[in-house]
């Protein structure tokens, strides 16, 4: 039922793609570092709820930026089922004897590597900013939740490419689905400063426990404790990923 | 065995009818065309012939696999060339090869070889490692060839595998699609709406027109419904009365009369020529020209569909750009 050799070869096809597209690398960590820079001079010290210091800001900053960008690019990741659709070649994908679900885990493979070597990147470049994580621990604690955020994304991209026939409705995703979720993750300023009813929408963001996980195993500041972060993220990622495996499978590649 | 046998085949798009309860076999080993404007449904016969679309109601085998029961048999069995080219242009020709040799299970070894051997059919192994996108039309097209026979399909569908291209490279895939239909015993299905594609290489014809078959044979029994020779006459002077006249004639099959021309069908056209001539002085119209032609298989969808395939594409364009203005319309 499973191809592993499927799956294989959509990785692999992803990993040519991304390593040839310098474009697109650049692009994908240019802008958390915009925002890092731009954002980490401008708040320098943050009030963070329950803590009775404030705290660097960069020290906040660098999870949720790193959430940002597992956001985008497994969205995206997602998402690039259209470019196939539009390019003709997910005919090629669909028309293979291999089990729909071995292309979606192909896809997911591929698109959890892209975003995994992307978040490293912003980490390895934000330890020589100076932000300092505690310890291999952490380290791999923080690959665990980047794995998890990427997965659920994907899903929701899987999602919205299953629904969309074409490229038209890319910017309505992007402005009415990422942009939101993006900003009620508290990845830029902590949820507990939103209006109450905001907080409540903030809950249902998968990102939001995503971002306090990272930041609760990067920086030892979190909202909730890392299990419960971690029970809620592995719960919503398999959510997402059934959907988007279901929504893609129902969908029509022509 | 039958390679397709397909039975009341039927495909609804929210209420329009692309295809309209089609019924046809293809023997293992022969070449069949599906010929008919753009919008007949040859597309969408093939999409669901080849898995990626539902069929609305109908059944369909294909190498004895049901379309919508056996989906995985019936891609193991298939190699499908799209209309629209399908490749990863950001990868090279052979990466290309690669990735459908490994989606279809082919071990390392077999797949070196088959990919050399395709690579040599197609003439594209010097060009293996280059990007695609830097590839000709041509290229591309025939390095979807390849890659649709790597796998050794039993069945091979080429959904207008010439379209867009010059005429020289039209003429070398015409002759590898002959080669490889003759040398292989695969099946090929192809669907074209260019006459003289569909004539030189298909064995059998189904003629699509709105969904439906309107003719179905060999490209010459399609040509001899029509009953012989394809006779124009070019004159000057008022031709009512000898068009009156040839009317009331048995041997005239049909008669068309446009800005002072006449195309006649009959039988032995050759012998039939002088008497023409003669008919034409007798009734004062002085006959300035005359061809004599075998039928071709536009004669063939002119008779039954009233229409010519280039005026039904001319129409399909009309259509299209008045829909454009329309939707523009609506956005101002």
């Amino acid at each position: 039922m499973i191809s592993r050799t499927a799956i294989y070869v959509l990785w692999l096809r992803e990993m040519k793609r991304f390593l040839r597209a310098k474009s697109r690398i650049f692009g994908t960590v240019a802008m958390p570092l915009f925002f890092l820079a731009f954002l980490g001079m401008g708040f320098r010290k943050i009030a963070v709820p329950g803590m009775t210091e404030e705290v660097d800001s960069f020290l906040f900053l660098v999870p949720g930026i790193l959430g940002m960008n597992l956001l985008f690019s497994s969205t995206f990741g997602g998402l690039s089922v259209l470019w196939d659709r539009e390019f003709g070649f997910l005919k090629e994908i669909m028309v293979a004897p291999v089990s729909r679900i071995s292309i979606v885990m192909g896809r997911i493979a591929g698109g959890v590597t892209t975003a995994l070597i992307q978040g490293l990147f912003i980490l390895g470049i934000s330890t020589l900013l100076g932000f300092r994580i505690k310890s291999f621990l952490s380290l791999g604690m923080a690959i665990v939740f980047m794995i998890l955020i990427s997965v659920a994304f994907l899903g929701l991209g899987l999602i919205f490419a299953s629904k969309m026939k074409d490229m038209q409705g890319f910017s309505m995703v992007m402005n009415f689905v990422i942009f939101p979720l993006f900003f009620l993750s508290g990845a830029i300023f902590p949820v507990e400063n939103f209006p109450s009813w905001l907080r409540y929408i903030a809950h249902l963001d998968p990102l939001t426990y995503g971002v306090d996980g990272l930041r609760g195993v990067l920086a030892g500041i979190s909202s909730y404790s890392i299990l419960f972060n971690f029970v809620m993220m592995v719960g919503l990622a398999m959510v997402m990923i059934f959907l988007g495996a279901y929504f893609f499978e129902k969908s029509e590649s022509v | 065995m039958k390679a397709i046998q397909v039975k009341n085949l039927t495909k609804n798009f929210n209420g329009i009818v692309a295809v309209d309860n089609i019924t046809f076999d293809v023997d293992t080993g022969e070449l069949f065309g599906l010929l008919g404007p753009n919008g007949a449904g040859k597309t969408t016969t093939i999409n669901m012939l080849s898995t990626l679309l539902k069929k609305t109601s109908g059944s369909g085998t294909v190498a004895g696999f049901d379309i919508s029961k056996n989906k995985d048999d019936v891609r193991r069995s298939i190699g499908v060339v799209f209309q629209e080219p399908a490749l990863d242009t950001k990868l090279t020709g052979r990466e290309n090869l690669e990735f459908h040799s490994m989606m279809y299970g082919i071990g390392k070894e077999d797949r070196k070889a088959r990919i050399r051997d395709v690579l040599n059919l197609v003439d594209l192994a010097e060009k293996e490692r280059v990007l695609v996108e830097k590839y000709s039309g041509g290229m591309k097209r025939r390095l979807e060839i390849a890659r649709g026979l790597i796998h050794r399909p039993k069945v091979l569908f080429l959904d207008e595998p010439t379209l867009g291209l010059d005429a020289q490279t039209r003429r070398h895939i015409w002759d590898y699609i002959k080669r490889l239909n003759r040398e292989t015993d695969v099946t090929i299905i192809l669907t074209t709406h260019y006459m003289e594609e569909a004539d030189f290489l298909c064995s059998r014809i189904a003629i699509m027109d709105q969904g439906k078959f309107v003719a179905l044979g060999s490209p010459s029994m399609l040509k001899d419904i029509l009953g012989g020779d394809v006779v124009t006459l070019e004159f000057e002077g008022r031709a009512d009365e000898l068009i009156n006249l040839m009317e009331s004639l048995e041997w005239i099959k049909t008669l068309t009369q446009y800005n002072g021309h006449l195309t006649l069908t009959l039988e032995k056209g050759e012998r039939r020529i002088p008497e023409l001539i003669n008919l034409a002085n007798k009734n004062d119209v002085k006959v300035t020209c005359v061809q004599l032609r075998k039928p071709s298989l536009e004669d063939v969808f002119l008779h039954y569909t009233g229409r010519t395939i280039r005026q039904e594409e001319a129409s399909q364009t009309e259509r299209n750009k008045s829909m454009m203005r329309s939707r523009m319309g609506r956005r101002r």
